[in-house]
């Protein structure tokens, strides 16, 4: 069998088998997988509102994924996507209820404060790394928890004990009425722009600037980038800051498309440790992001329906999708059986 | 040799796949027929009620639940039967659900479409304005829009009660209360909580904690672990899931020392069975909150073609909508008669409960 064809194989025979296991799950507790998997189908394209509430969904996986990727390619390891995407969630909301300015002012300025946030969040960690050799895993769960009960006291501030803003101002708001109306009122917003932009931008940082070299540099051997003359500790630094404000515009996404408001949380919203997922399926690369997140975010998205319209209880429906997800990731096992078989054959031969 | 196993077991697993498969198939296919046939072409009334839960789920034993029993009593009532047409519930696995739920629903064509629970607002307010024609009612939140009727309770007034029951009870002169986020809605708890509280003796001490979460029952055991470590015999909890741990601390108690004197009061529904142990129970009573009531009065004037769209109803002590559940013995009857007399009081408006904290 050629290299190509093992390639394209792999992941057609790992989405087969994760979609036959689905439904042996389903059968064995008493549902029809083909019902359920149609509700599945028609739950990510079955009109144009399901395909924009799809790829609304998409958005803030792109990002929190492309955070994950980042930091990983500079040998960092980022849990903290999530607590920098809370508060760059909130900063982005505060920013869109505080204060009512032109839209090409607002909105952008909405964003910034979104991704200043969660660099802000990921310098931290990033700092202690890189002056006192603390482990940024440990630092950045403990960020998620501060940054999870901080915005809860901040949003009890602003909205004078409520729990939760108001409605941001229209000018800080990502949702188009052209996008709405092509998708028959969907929350599709223009942030999904502003994700695949950004997935240049991190592509064009690694492969195309000195600093991307400097940090792929130190992600392969920090002690060989220090005697080649890298300052180690800054580019540490600087990982953390990029992958924060990656995670913070993820935050963005939420807080100015999405739901146009900040609540305050009684727990994690799980986008950022699925970035984790999203990031590991895409190999941390750019491209390898937007397949991670189109898969999770379909999946997760389409998953409504099956309650919907198959009647399969929600926690059948985790369930399947967690095989699919993890017969996709697991396609190094799916490569190693197929290249095994045409060994066989070969020698049969 | 592994090799061959290997691959032997990946084609068996695939047949089997595809044969259950197709036999799934057709075993629905007749099930789907008479299921769906039938139903709505006989007595059953023209008129479908449905509801979206909050992340909490359907079987969390507080307010999901009791609307979702709710929903079933009046499908009952009224020969309807689950599906299309008849009565439905959804789940939502996060906030970013709510708005698809929704919408699923009203496509689905169900005349009136339960939002359940105050973290459903901004999803309620913004689908009731794409979608002018559906009837929305929303439970715990105030939504300002004349297809949505909004549904509140006045926590405080079953949570007084509560309290007076709990400072009658109390042997040690200590209480705990354990609210889960720091909301309005739970505030109205622990404010009338307090008040109860007061009323019958000021100088009993409340220990007061919020968990931060509805869903972990584990920082609910800690913390009446504390609580209870710390002297206090009564525990009442707004919590949700958390509170089931504050149930199961007191239950391990409770089997460890017969004789401990430990005392949960729940919330929402009746949560008597979770206080179940052996032959003992620690459950108090319970705070009730009748969102199952709420969800009935509203499916059957919305039949009636009566759904009060833009009005905030509140339901109180006075029309049964909060109150407490049977103790079954738990409270003597001395301190339930001094229970009915405070009862009275603020039904007849004599004392009138802050639903704030002062």
């Amino acid at each position: 069998m050629s290299n190509r064809m093992t390639n394209l194989l792999v992941p057609i025979v790992s989405v087969i088998l994760g979609l036959l296991v689905g439904a042996v799950i389903m059968l064995v507790s008493g549902y029809n997988p083909l019902e359920g998997y149609a509700a599945l189908w028609n739950g990510i394209f079955g009109d144009m509102y399901t395909i924009g509430e799809t790829i609304r969904q998409i958005t803030p996986y792109l990002l929190a994924g492309l955070a994950v990727a980042f930091a990983f390619r500079s040998g960092l390891f980022n849990i903290g996507v999530e607590g920098q995407l809370i508060v760059g969630w909130f900063a982005a909301a505060y920013v869109g209820v505080a204060v009512e300015l032109p839209k090409i002012i607002h909105l952008p300025l909405a964003i910034i404060a979104a991704a200043v946030a969660g660099a802000l969040w990921g310098f931290v960690p990033g700092l202690l790394k890189a002056k006192f050799h603390v482990h940024e895993v440990i630092i950045t769960i403990m960020m998620n928890y501060i940054a999870l009960h901080v915005t809860n006291a901040l949003i009890r501030t602003v909205s004078d004990g409520g729990d939760r803003t108001e409605n941001i101002f229209a000018s800080a708001s990502l949702r188009s009425e052209f996008l709405e109306n092509l998708t028959e009122f969907s929350r599709l917003h223009l942030g999904i722009v502003l994700a695949l932009v950004m997935v240049g931008v991190m592509w064009f940082i690694l492969e195309k600037t000195t600093l991307g070299f400097e940090l792929k540099a130190v992600g392969f051997n920090k002690n060989a980038s220090q005697y080649a003359g890298m300052n180690v500790n800054k580019n540490i630094i600087l990982a953390m800051v990029i992958s924060g404000a990656f995670a913070g515009m993820a935050g963005a996404m939420e807080a100015l498309g999405t739901f146009e408001y900040v609540s305050s949380k009684g727990g994690f919203t799980g986008i950022g440790f699925d970035g984790i997922a999203v990031a590991l399926l895409g190999m941390n690369t750019p491209l390898g992001v937007i397949f991670g997140a189109t898969l999770f975010g379909s999946l997760k998205y389409g998953a409504l329906n099956m309650p919907n319209a198959a009647g399969i209880p929600i926690e059948i429906v985790e369930i399947v999708i967690a095989v699919i997800i993890f017969f996709v990731a697991s396609g190094y096992i799916i490569r190693l059986l197929l290249l095994r078989a045409s060994a066989k054959k070969k020698e049969a031969k | 040799m592994t090799k061959r196993k290997f691959g032997l077991g990946l084609s068996l697993m695939l047949a089997a796949g595809t044969m259950l498969a197709a036999c799934g198939s057709e075993e629905d296919t007749s099930t789907g027929e008479t299921g769906g046939g039938e139903e709505g072409t006989e007595e059953a009334a023209d008129f479908s009620v449905a509801m979206v839960t909050d992340v909490g789920g359907v079987d969390d034993k507080s307010f999901n639940q009791s609307a979702w029993e709710g929903i079933q009593q009046f499908g009952e009532e009224n020969g309807l039967e689950k599906g299309d047409g008849g009565f439905d519930y959804l789940q939502s696995a996060s906030d970013a659900d709510y708005n698809t739920n929704l919408n699923n629903l009203i496509r689905r064509d169900f005349d009136v479409v339960y939002g359940i629970g105050f973290l459903m607002e901004g999803a309620v307010a913004e689908i009731a304005e794409q979608q002018p024609e559906a009837q929305i009612a929303i439970i715990d939140a105030v939504v300002d829009a004349p297809n949505v009727a909004s549904v509140l309770f006045k926590e405080q007034e079953g949570a007084f009660l509560a309290g007076v029951a709990a400072a009658l009870m109390t042997e040690t002169n200590k209480i705990g209360f354990v609210g889960g986020m720091e909301i309005p809605v739970i505030e109205r708890f622990e404010a009338g909580f307090l008040e109860g509280v007061a009323t019958v003796d000021d100088t009993i001490e409340v220990d007061v904690q919020y968990t931060g979460a509805f869903d972990k029952a584990e920082l609910g055991k800690t913390t009446a672990n504390r609580m209870y470590s710390a002297g206090a015999d009564i525990i009442f909890h707004a919590a949700g899931g958390t509170g089931n741990g504050v149930f199961t601390e007191a239950k391990e108690r409770k089997e460890a020392d017969p004789e401990a004197n430990v005392w949960v009061i729940g919330v929402d529904a009746d949560q008597y069975d979770e206080g179940q142990t052996g032959d003992a129970n620690v459950t108090l009573t319970s705070v009730l909150k009748r969102v199952d009531t709420a969800v009935i009065n509203i499916s059957e004037q919305a039949m009636a073609g009566e759904f009060p769209g833009g009005e905030t109803i509140t339901y109180g002590l006075s029309d049964e909508g909060v109150g407490l559940a049977d103790s079954r013995g738990a409270i003597p009857e001395d301190v339930m008669a001094q229970l009915e007399d405070y009862q009275q009081q603020v039904i007849d408006g004599d004392i009138v409960v802050p639903d704030t904290l002062q």
